[in-house]
C-alpha cells in the first residue's frame, strides 16, 4: 500500500512517495488531459493542459509535474480550470489545423471521408496520418472546443522528407519536446533540440543541419513519443488505422526487443517497439523499427527452405530440409563438423545452437555469422 | 600576515589617502561614465597633471548614479572638502585642474556639491540636493566612494566585518538575523530572504549551491552591473555569509557576458580574496569552505529566471521548469542550491556590518531596507538611486528625478521593465513596496522605473514592453509562446488604426490565461503593461480603436503633418529636406503636403523654423489646405537678418 494519501475530487486515493499528482488521479481513474507529458519522460509541464487546483497552493500547478504529498487536496474540474484549459488549446489550436478539430459534424465524419466543405485539403484531419490516434484529438474531445477566435497562423513550413524512414511536419507540432526528451533522456542522442526563441521556436538539429548530418541514429523514438501528426512513418502514412496488432520478436538479433506489429489485411503496416515488457522498455533501433516491413513483404524473402535438386533450388518444408540434414550430418565424424549461426536467432536459439554442438558433438566448433 | 592584521594596515593606508598632503583625484570610471567621456578626462587630467608638474593620487571608483551629470570627477585638495564635478568634458576638467589645483578657484559654475565635512562658498552639499537628499545608500555605500579594485579600500570601509561577525554566530542565528532584517530578494519577485535560507540550510547533504543572479535581462536596468562594477566585495562578502549560513559548498555567479567590466572586476576580487584567504579552504582558518566561479551568461533574458539560471549554467538550453521541486530541494546538477541577486547579495554584507535593527528602520511594515531604482525615460535627472522602501512614486520622479523633462505633463511611469506595469498619475502618491505595487497591478521588479510623458503613447508603450517579452519567450510553454505573440498581433494593430471594439475584450481574456497559466513568471508577468495600461488608460485604446486617433501623436500610422495654409512663408526648407518628396510647392508658394507620398518621418516638422511654425501634426482631424500651391499670404514675421528664407536652418 502507498504512503501517502491525498484526496482528489473529493476520491481519496493512496500513492507511493515520488509518485505525481497526474500519476496518483491516473491511477485512481481520473482523467486529466496531457499532452507534453509521457510516461517515459522527465516531467516538462510545457502544454499547461494538466493544471490543477491544489488548497494550500499558489496558481495552478502542473499535476504532471507535481509530486503528491501527504493530505494534498486537489480538484482538477472545476469551471476555471475547464475554462483555462479551453484558452489554452484555442492557443495551441490557433497554430495548428483545426477547422475539423472544432467542426460541428466531426463526429459523424468517417475515418476516411472527403470533406466538401470549405476546408483547405491541408488542414483536414481526414488527411492527417495520425487522424484517429492523434492525441490532440482526444484532448480536444474532451475539452470541448466550438470554434477558434483567435486567427489562425500557420507555420507554411516545408515538409522534410529527407530521410528515408520518417517525415517531419513541423507544422504540425504543438512542441510538446518528447521528441527532443526522448532523444537526449532515453536515447542519449540529443540529435535535436529546441532551437530559436519565442514564437519562432521549434524542435530541429544544430545549426539546421538535415538529420543525416546530425547524430540521428534514426531510432525513431521521437515518432513514437510524437502525440500528433507531425513525426510519421513515410511507409505508413497514408495507410489509415491497423485492423490487427501482433507482439513479436524481432528477429535482428539476440537482444529480443519485444515489438508490435501493425497489420491491416494481413500486411505489416509499423512495426512499434512494445513498452511494457522489460526487454526493450518501448525502444528498438533502427531495424527493427524501420526495417521489418520490408524485408517481410519483399517478394525476393525466402519464405521457406530450400533444397537443391538438379542443380536447381526448390521449395521444401521444414520436415524435408531437417530431415535431409539429419541424414547427411550421420554420414560425417563428429570432429568433421562445424556448426554456425545466426546474430539473428534469438538467445534462446543460440543456446539451443551451442547446446547441440557440444553435447551432440562434443566439441566448441560452434560460431555464428557476425564473425565471419 | 592575519586578517586583523591586513584590516588594520588597510584602514591606516585609507586615513592616509583622506589626509594627504597631495590632491586625491576620483573618477568615474563605471561602464555609464565610460560611455559618457570618462576615459578621454581622465587622459586630460593626467596629462594636465604632468603638464603643470603636479602630483596627485587618482583612483578610478564606481558610479555614484548620477548618470546624467556624466563624467563626474572629484577632486579632494588638502584642507578642502571634497568637491563633486559634473558634465565634464575633456576642455571643462583641463580650466578646471589649473584653476582649482594651481589658482585654488573650486570652479563653482563645474561643481555639483561637496561631500563630507566642511564647506566651499557657492558649492552646495551634495547631500542636500534633492536627488540625493531622499536616498539612503546601502547597497551602493561604496560605490563611487572607494576603488573597486582593491579590496584594502573596501576592507578599511568595515568591509568583510560583517562576515567575521557572522562567523561568530551560529548558522541557525545568521539566518535569523537575516529574517529579522525583513530583506526581500531584489531580483523580482521579492521573496524573503531568511526564508529562503532556511529552506536550503534544513536540506540534508554535503553539497549545496549558493547562486548570484547577476543576469540583469531587463531592459534599462543597470543596478546589479554598476554594484559589480563599483563595489565588487560587498556582493561576494554576502555570498560567503550565505555560504556559511546555509552550509554551502560551491557558488556561482552568473553574470551577463555583455558586462564585461563587472566579469573583470570580480575576477580581481576573486584574485583579492584568495591572497586574503577569504575564498577556497578554511576561510580565515575557520571550517567554512567555499569556492566561487563566475559564469557568463548566454544572453536570454529568460535566463534570468532561476530554474532557467540553472540549466544554463548546466551548459543546457535555458528553459524554465515547474517547481516544485525548488531549487533548495533540487537545483543546480540536481543539488540543493539558492539563487539571490546581485543587490540582495549586497544588502546581506551590509546587515551584518550593521545589525538588522538597523537595517530594518528603514522601509515599510512588509517591505525592509531601499531599493535601487534605474530612473530612465523623460526625468530630468536620470541614474541610479537607493531609496528606502515606502517612498512614494511621486517623491521619485520629481524630488529624486527632479520632474519631467522639458515641464511636460507626467503620463505614466512603468516599473519593474517588461514584466510590470504603467501607473497612472493618480497614483503619484502610491509609496514603492512589493505590496503596494502588486496591488495597483504593476511589480516591484529589479528596478526599472521609466518615467513617460504626454508624448508618450500607451497603447504604443504596452506594444513596446509585450514585443519584447514576446521575443524573449522561452517557447517551452503555450500560454506565453502564442499567446503573447497574439496579444502582440493585436497591440499592433491597435497602433495601426485597424483595431476592432472586441480587441480590448479579447486583449484581457488572453492576458488572464497567460497570466494564469504560464509556466514562469516571464509568461506570468508578460501581460502586465497592457494590463495596467487598459486599467488606468482605457479610453486611449478606445481613441486608438473607435476615433483612430492617437492623443500622444505617436502611431505613425494614426497621425498626419498638415502645412497651415496662414502660416506657411514658402521658404521651402521643408520641401528640400522631406526624404520622399511628399512636399508640393514654390518660393513664396503655400506648401501642401502630399498625404499619399508621406511617411510619416516628422522632417518638415523639425525643419520648419519656429518662427513660422507652419507644420502641424494631427491625429483623426483634417486641416482643409488648398489643393495646389497658392501665393504665400501670412504676413511675415518679424525676423532677425540671418533668417531670410532659404538660409535659415533650425535644428
Ligand atoms: C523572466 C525572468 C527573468 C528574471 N531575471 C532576473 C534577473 O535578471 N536578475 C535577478 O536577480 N532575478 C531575475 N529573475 C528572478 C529570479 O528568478 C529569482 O527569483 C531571483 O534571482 C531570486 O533572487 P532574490 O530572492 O534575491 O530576488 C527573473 C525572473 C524571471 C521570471
Ligand atoms: S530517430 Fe532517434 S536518434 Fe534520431 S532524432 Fe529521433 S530519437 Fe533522436
Ligand atoms: S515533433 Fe511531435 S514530439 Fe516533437 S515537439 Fe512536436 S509534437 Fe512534440
Ligand atoms: S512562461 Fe514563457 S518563458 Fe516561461 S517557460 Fe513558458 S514559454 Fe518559457
Ligand atoms: S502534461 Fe502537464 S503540462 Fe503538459
Amino acid at each position: 500500500m502507498g504512503e501517502i494519501t491525498l484526496t482528489i475530487d473529493g476520491q481519496e486515493i493512496e500513492v507511493d512517495t515520488g509518485v505525481t499528482v497526474l500519476g496518483a488521479a491516473q491511477q485512481a481513474g481520473i482523467y486529466i488531459p496531457t499532452l507534453c507529458y509521457h510516461p517515459d519522460l522527465t516531467p516538462y509541464g510545457a502544454c499547461r493542459l494538466c493544471l490543477v487546483e491544489i488548497e494550500n497552493m499558489r496558481g495552478l500547478p502542473a499535476s504532471c509535474a507535481t509530486p503528491a504529498t501527504n493530505g494534498m487536496v486537489v480538484r482538477t474540474k472545476t469551471p476555471q480550470l475547464q475554462e483555462f484549459r479551453r484558452g489554452v488549446l484555442e492557443l495551441m489550436l490557433s497554430e495548428h489545423p483545426h477547422p475539423c478539430l472544432t467542426c460541428w459534424r466531426r463526429e459523424r465524419c468517417g475515418p476516411f471521408d472527403i470533406c466538401l466543405r470549405s476546408v483547405d485539403i491541408t488542414q483536414r484531419c481526414v488527411t492527417c496520418p495520425k487522424n484517429g490516434t492523434c492525441e490532440l484529438q482526444e484532448v480536444v474531445d474532451y475539452i470541448g472546443i466550438e470554434n477558434v477566435e483567435l486567427p489562425s497562423t500557420l507555420r507554411g513550413l516545408p515538409i522534410d522528407r529527407e530521410n528515408p524512414f520518417f517525415e517531419r511536419d513541423y507544422n504540425l507540432c504543438i512542441l510538446c519536446g518528447r521528441c527532443v526528451r526522448v532523444c537526449q533522456e532515453v536515447r542519449g542522442v540529443g540529435a535535436i533540440a529546441f532551437t530559436s526563441r519565442g514564437s519562432e521556436t521549434l524542435p530541429g538539429t544544430a545549426f539546421g543541419h538535415a538529420l543525416r548530418d546530425s547524430d540521428c541514429r534514426y531510432c525513431g523514438a521521437c515518432v513514437d513519443v510524437c502525440p500528433t501528426g507531425a513525426l510519421i512513418e513515410r511507409r505508413r502514412k497514408y495507410e489509415g488505422l491497423p485492423d490487427t496488432r501482433v507482439t513479436t520478436t524481432c528477429p535482428y538479433c539476440g537482444v529480443g526487443c519485444q515489438l508490435e506489429l501493425e497489420l491491416k489485411d494481413g500486411h505489416i503496416m509499423e512495426v512499434l517497439p512494445l513498452r511494457d515488457n522489460d526487454v526493450n522498455h518501448g525502444q528498438a533501433c533502427v531495424k527493427g523499427r524501420f526495417g521489418i516491413t520490408e524485408v517481410v513483404h519483399h517478394p525476393d524473402r525466402l519464405t521457406t527452405p530450400l533444397i537443391k535438386k538438379n542443380g536447381k533450388f526448390e521449395g521444401a518444408t521444414w520436415d524435408e530440409a531437417l530431415e535431409l540434414i539429419a541424414s547427411k550430418l550421420s554420414g560425417f565424424k563428429k570432429n568433421e563438423v562445424v556448426v554456425i549461426s545466426s546474430a539473428k536467432c534469438t538467445n534462446e536459439d543460440n543456446y539451443v545452437v551451442q547446446k547441440f554442438t557440444r553435447t551432440g558433438f562434443g566439441h566448441n566448433n560452434v560460431d555464428h555469422c557476425a564473425r565471419l | 600576515m592575519t586578517f586583523d592584521e591586513r584590516r588594520k594596515q588597510a584602514i591606516s593606508d585609507w586615513e592616509a589617502l583622506q589626509q594627504s598632503d597631495k590632491p586625491h583625484i576620483l573618477v568615474g570610471m563605471a561602464t555609464c561614465g565610460r560611455a559618457a567621456g570618462a576615459a578621454a578626462v581622465l587622459a586630460t587630467i593626467k596629462e594636465e597633471l604632468a603638464r603643470l608638474g603636479i602630483e596627485a593620487l587618482i583612483t578610478e571608483v564606481g558610479c555614484i548614479g548620477m548618470c546624467y551629470a556624466e563624467p563626474l570627477v572629484d577632486i579632494i585638495k588638502p584642507g578642502r572638502p571634497r568637491i563633486s564635478y559634473g558634465n565634464l568634458t575633456p576642455e571643462t576638467v583641463k580650466q578646471l585642474i589649473e584653476e582649482y589645483l594651481v589658482n585654488d578657484n573650486p570652479r563653482p559654475d563645474l561643481a555639483m556639491g561637496t561631500i563630507g565635512e566642511g564647506s566651499v562658498e557657492g558649492i552646495p552639499e551634495l547631500a542636500e540636493l534633492p536627488i540625493m537628499k531622499p536616498q539612503v545608500r546601502i547597497s551602493l555605500r561604496n560605490c563611487g566612494h572607494i576603488d573597486p579594485a582593491d579590496i584594502n579600500q573596501y576592507i578599511a570601509n568595515g568591509g568583510y566585518s560583517g562576515l567575521i561577525r557572522a562567523l561568530k554566530m551560529t548558522q541557525k542565528e545568521v539566518i535569523d538575523e537575516v529574517s529579522k532584517s525583513g530583506l526581500r530578494g531584489r531580483g523580482g519577485a521579492g521573496a524573503f530572504t531568511g526564508f529562503k535560507w532556511e529552506r536550503l540550510w534544513e536540506q540534508p547533504g554535503d553539497v549545496k549551491y549558493l547562486i548570484c543572479n547577476a543576469d540583469e535581462g531587463d531592459p534599462g536596468a543597470f543596478m546589479d552591473r554598476s554594484l559589480l562594477e563599483g563595489d565588487p566585495h560587498s556582493v561576494l562578502e554576502g555570498m560567503l555569509i550565505g555560504a556559511y549560513a546555509t552550509g554551502s559548498s560551491h557558488g556561482y555567479i552568473y553574470c551577463r557576458a555583455e558586462y564585461p567590466l563587472a566579469i573583470q572586476r570580480l575576477e580581481t576580487a576573486l584574485k583579492q580574496m584568495e591572497e586574503y584567504n577569504l575564498i577556497g579552504d578554511n576561510i580565515l582558518g575557520t571550517d567554512l569552505s567555499f569556492n566561487l566561479e563566475i559564469k557568463e551568461g548566454a544572453g536570454a533574458f529568460v535566463c534570468g529566471e532561476e530554474t532557467a539560471l540553472m540549466m544554463s549554467i548546466e551548459g543546457k538550453r535555458g528553459m524554465p521548469r515547474p517547481r516544485p521541486p525548488f531549487p533548495a530541494q533540487s537545483g543546480l546538477w540536481g543539488k540543493p542550491s539558492n539563487v539571490n541577486n546581485v543587490e540582495t547579495w549586497a544588502n546581506v554584507s551590509a546587515i551584518f556590518q550593521r545589525d538588522a535593527e538597523w537595517y530594518a528602520q528603514y522601509g515599510t511594515e512588509s517591505s525592509k531596507g531601499t531599493k535601487t531604482f534605474a530612473l530612465a525615460g523623460k526625468v530630468v535627472r536620470t541614474g541610479l538611486v537607493e531609496v528606502p522602501m515606502g517612498i512614494t512614486v511621486g517623491d521619485i520622479i520629481y524630488e529624486v528625478g527632479g520632474g519631467i523633462v522639458n515641464n511636460k505633463e507626467f503620463r505614466a511611469v512603468l516599473t519593474g521593465g517588461p514584466s510590470g506595469g504603467c501607473l497612472p498619475a493618480s497614483k503619484l502618491n502610491l509609496p514603492v513596496d512589493y505590496d503596494s505595487l502588486t496591488q495597483a497591478g504593476t511589480i516591484m521588479g529589479s528596478g526599472g522605473f521609466v518615467v513617460a510623458d504626454e508624448d508618450t503613447c500607451m497603447v504604443d508603450m504596452a506594444r513596446y514592453f509585450l514585443s519584447f517579452t514576446q521575443d524573449e519567450s522561452c517557447g517551452k510553454c503555450v500560454p506565453c509562446r502564442v499567446g503573447t505573440r497574439h496579444m502582440l498581433d493585436i497591440l499592433e494593430r491597435i497602433t495601426r488604426g485597424e483595431g476592432q471594439p472586441s480587441d480590448i475584450d479579447l486583449l484581457e481574456r488572453l492576458a488572464t490565461t497567460i497570466k494564469s497559466t504560464s509556466l514562469c513568471q516571464l509568461g506570468g508577468t508578460a501581460p502586465n503593461p497592457v494590463l495596467t495600461t487598459l486599467r488606468y488608460f482605457r479610453e486611449e485604446y478606445e481613441e486608438h480603436i473607435v476615433e483612430k486617433r492617437c492623443r500622444a501623436l505617436a502611431c505613425t500610422e494614426l497621425i498626419k503633418f498638415f502645412i497651415l495654409p496662414d502660416k506657411c512663408q514658402g521658404c521651402m526648407i521643408c520641401l528640400r529636406n522631406c526624404p520622399v518628396d511628399a512636399i508640393i510647392g514654390d518660393r513664396r508658394m503655400v506648401h501642401i503636403v502630399d498625404q499619399e507620398k508621406c511617411i510619416k518621418c516628422g522632417t518638415c516638422m523639425d525643419v520648419c523654423p519656429d518662427r513660422f511654425s507652419a507644420v502641424v501634426k494631427v491625429s483623426a482631424e483634417e486641416i482643409e489646405v488648398p489643393s495646389e500651391p497658392i501665393p504665400v499670404t501670412a504676413s511675415r514675421p518679424a525676423t532677425k537678418k540671418e533668417d531670410a528664407g532659404e538660409t535659415a536652418t533650425n535644428d
